[in-house]
């Protein structure tokens, strides 16, 4: 970048004219070019960001790693006795009650978001990019939630959800007729519960993505398939979808890290247990509180760790081939 | 219990934050400005000649002390500067620092805080959580300043803050008794009785459940509600022995008495009301005041409750005992009463130079008129100090405070009883809500669910 950027403002021309005379030059010029002050810059805008990286995502995550081979509690120093091998590993995959279910509940999180949420987030973008009348109204109302933090939208849905007070037992006559449903107490649904209020969050954000999306698309494209006999829905899917296909990958991959890091909404209703645990709520109930279980906390870190790295690695391996 | 008031705050809409605060110090009077004049102009007067001395005497007068107070609710607040103020005045002007933090803030970084650089004194709860802290020596016992107050608390007060190593580590500052609450006109309008043994408590509840009513209401969505019903059928059924060994793990969660204990609940169980696992405490509460629930088992902050619906509610609530189950353990009269307290911590960067001062809080927190101070900004919150004057109790309050001179034995509330990992959301609190999905199932693998992972727990050091 400084290279670059100092290279515009020099008053000689670039050796980027293809002259093959100059290609011997070419390298020691360039070399001279970067004056004391462009390496000291190029130090400061790569090291600056690499020493943050290294302390503050690096650092904690090769902490968390060793410590996750511990039984530290957190409290006086980590001495070698303290050092316990794969005994967490072993009774976190073999023994510990609520790890494959909160798994289990993250990956139900992925599916639900992957083939409900996502479906309807892209409709309602198809839909609002046809400019209904009041189209903006409702681009509105359907984004409105993804202005709120996760917390807000537990808060706001745990009053609808209330079984005796709430509105939707109250609306449907519930309470009246004695048949209560316990929509985040009762463990058989209280999770699917968690993912509407969470959804409702997300199909607005998957709406202006591919809404986005959408207005990106070239209108000969759409011309050309009416003209060569398509109708709406084969044009949507053989011709729009596939031409969105770098939007895909970003919807892709979001779902699967939002999935993943699934946490404040359920935090929020009930901490995480009676059919919400997930993996970021095991990790906070055993590391972060008074429970003060640092190392097995840092296990079940390091298990979701290596889970997310799957989706990350997707996403940066297809960014550095469009890249190329 | 301390979570109750997380949540509550929660509710509220309140997000965690850091809350600090100073208080204002009292100008130093006069004599004081003199005193410290001629204590410094001494000591220049000893350096100069020479002379090695320890420093003066610290007699505990002026000078300064920090504190860390998780009485971060409007009413306890006000109620904690009020006594920094008066503190400040009989104590010779010692300037002192009050840093609030946010209830549930303070509960989950207390490890962090008392092992980084805390401050002098610190409030905190008795039982397991202040003996396990005690135990990892990171707090300063008292038993001088015990020694010198321990004629104004009962035996049962002195027993909640007394470590394992048998040295002192707490004055009890306030507690509040777990009881069934009602209201007064629910049981005149349909005649019902106060039940004092098992029979007539589930012949109270089939009967209000035939009059239309939730006969008892439980909240359980926050997961320790349900802990306060656990430990008083223990208490009742098992004895306050039993119920101390099994919270700290030296009797087995299989054993049958823990069976009994979940028999004996499930009588109880099916008069809850139907989606308690999603009701908070408060909104089981509101079905009290709005008289569509009988009774409720609850700790006495309930009275908050009650007392936003207005003061005719407040006036209407009335409590009972949790009745007799016809064991030996009915004469032990045992109960749920957390006790709130204060501690010296170890690491404190000015406790060297503020000991005396940090006493001098402690003694002066022994006193039943300091206590009466918080009280009256904190109505739910009762003063432990024998010494206190109860004539301001509303009649609510002066019932708390016989039901538990009654007791024999005090508990702590589950989650202060027993370790922390162990009572909380992935823990007791989840095996409990399974077990409230279907009372009448058998236990025995629930049972054996609580024991294995009780197991699974690293050693407490």
């Amino acid at each position: 970048m400084a290279n670059r950027a100092n290279a515009s403002t020099t008053p000689a021309p670039a050796g980027a004219a293809g002259a093959g005379e100059l290609v011997v030059t070419r390298q020691r010029r360039r070399y001279s070019r970067l004056t004391r002050i462009d390496k000291r810059l190029m130090v400061l805008m790569v090291g600056i960001p690499l020493a943050l990286d290294l302390i503050l995502i690096w650092g904690p995550t090769v902490a968390s790693i060793l410590l996750s081979f511990t039984n530290w509690s957190g409290i006086g120093p980590l001495t070698p006795a303290n050092v316990v091998g794969l005994k967490n590993y072993q009774t976190l995959f073999f023994s510990y009650l609520f790890f494959w279910p909160a798994v289990k509940h993250n990956v139900i999180w992925l599916a639900f978001f992957t083939f409900i949420s996502t479906p309807i987030g892209m409709f309602f973008a198809v839909l609002l990019d046809r400019e209904l009348r009041g189209g903006r109204i409702y681009q509105s109302i359907f984004f409105m939630p993804v202005v709120l933090s996760l917390v807000v939208v537990g808060f706001i849905w745990e009053l609808q959800y209330a079984p005796n007070d709430g509105f939707i037992n109250n609306f449907f006559g519930l309470v009246k007729s004695h048949h209560i449903v316990d929509w985040l107490g009762d463990p058989n649904i209280n999770l699917y519960s968690v993912l509407i209020a969470a959804s409702w969050r997300q199909v607005g954000y998957i709406m202006v993505l591919y809404l986005a999306g959408l207005k990106s698309v070239d209108l000969a494209l759409r011309e050309a398939a009416k003209v060569d006999g398509a109708n709406e829905v084969q044009t949507f899917f053989r011709v729009v979808l596939p031409v969105m296909a770098p939007i895909n990958v970003v919807v892709v991959v979001i779902t699967a890290i939002e999935s993943l890091r699934a946490f404040d909404i359920a935090y929020i209703v009930n901490r995480g247990k009676n059919g919400l645990e997930l993996l970021s709520t095991l990790i906070t109930n055993n590391s972060l509180s008074e429970a003060s279980l640092v190392g097995f906390g840092s296990a079940i870190a390091v298990v979701l760790l290596v889970v997310s790295l799957v989706p990350i690695m997707l996403f940066l391996s297809r960014v550095m081939r469009t890249l190329q | 219990m301390g979570d109750s008031r997380f949540v509550r705050r929660s509710s509220k809409l309140e997000l965690p934050g850091l809350e600090r605060e100073l208080s204002l110090s009292q100008a130093l009077s006069r004599r004081d400005i003199l005193k410290i004049a001629g204590y410094s102009s001494l000591a220049a007067f000893l350096a100069a000649c020479g002379v090695t001395s320890t420093t003066t005497t610290n007699t505990g007068t002026g000078g300064s002390l920090n504190l860390g107070s998780n009485e971060s609710d409007p009413g306890p607040k006000k109620g904690m500067e009020a006594i920094v103020a008066a503190f400040t005045a009989a104590n010779g002007g010692t300037k002192v620092k009050l840093n609030t933090v946010d209830h549930g803030t303070f509960q989950d970084q207390i490890s962090s805080y008392l092992q980084a650089t805390p401050d002098d004194a610190f409030t905190w709860f008795s039982g397991h959580r202040m003996r396990f802290f005690a135990a990892q020596g990171l707090a300063t016992p008292i038993d001088d300043v015990w020694d010198s107050v321990k004629s104004n608390f009962t035996g049962a007060f002195a027993e909640s803050v007394k470590g394992d190593d048998g040295h002192f580590y707490g004055i009890p500052r306030d507690y509040y008794p777990w009881c069934v609450f009602y209201r007064k006109s629910v049981f005149a309008a349909h005649s019902y009785k106060i039940p004092t043994n098992w029979d007539d408590f589930t012949a109270l509840a089939a009967q209000m459940q035939k009059d239309g009513l939730t006969p008892i209401s439980m909240g359980d969505k926050d997961g320790w509600p349900a802990q306060g019903t656990f430990d008083i059928i223990n208490l009742r059924l098992n004895g306050y022995q039993f119920h101390v060994e099994l919270c700290a793990g030296k009797q087995k969660w299989t054993d049958p008495r823990v069976t009994a204990v979940f028999k004996k609940w499930a009588d109880l169980a099916k008069y809850y009301q139907a989606g308690l696992a999603g009701t908070t405490w408060q909104q089981a509460a509101d079905m009290v005041v709005r008289k569509q629930a009988g009774m409720y088992l609850l700790g006495l902050f309930v009275s908050d409750q009650f007392k936003a619906a207005g003061q005719d509610a407040l006036d209407d609530l009335d409590f009972f005992p949790f009745p007799d189950l016809g064991t030996q353990y009915d004469a032990e009269k045992a109960l749920d009463a957390p006790i709130d307290i204060w501690m010296v911590t170890k690491k404190s960067p000015t406790l060297n130079a503020d000991l005396a001062q940090a006493k001098a809080w402690m003694t002066f927190w022994a006193k039943g008129s300091t206590q009466l101070t918080m009280f009256q900004n904190a109505p739910g919150l009762i003063p432990t100090a024998s010494d206190a004057d109860t004539s301001s109790y509303s009649p609510l309050q002066k019932k708390a405070a016989q039901i538990i001179s009654n007791a024999k034995r005090i508990t702590q509330f589950f989650d202060r009883d027993s370790r922390p990992d162990f009572a909380g959301a992935n823990g007791m609190q989840s095996f409990l809500l399974t077990y409230l999905q279907n009372p009448n199932a058998d236990t025995t693998s629930l049972q054996g669910k609580m024991q294995s992972f009780w197991d699974s727990l690293p050693p407490e050091k």
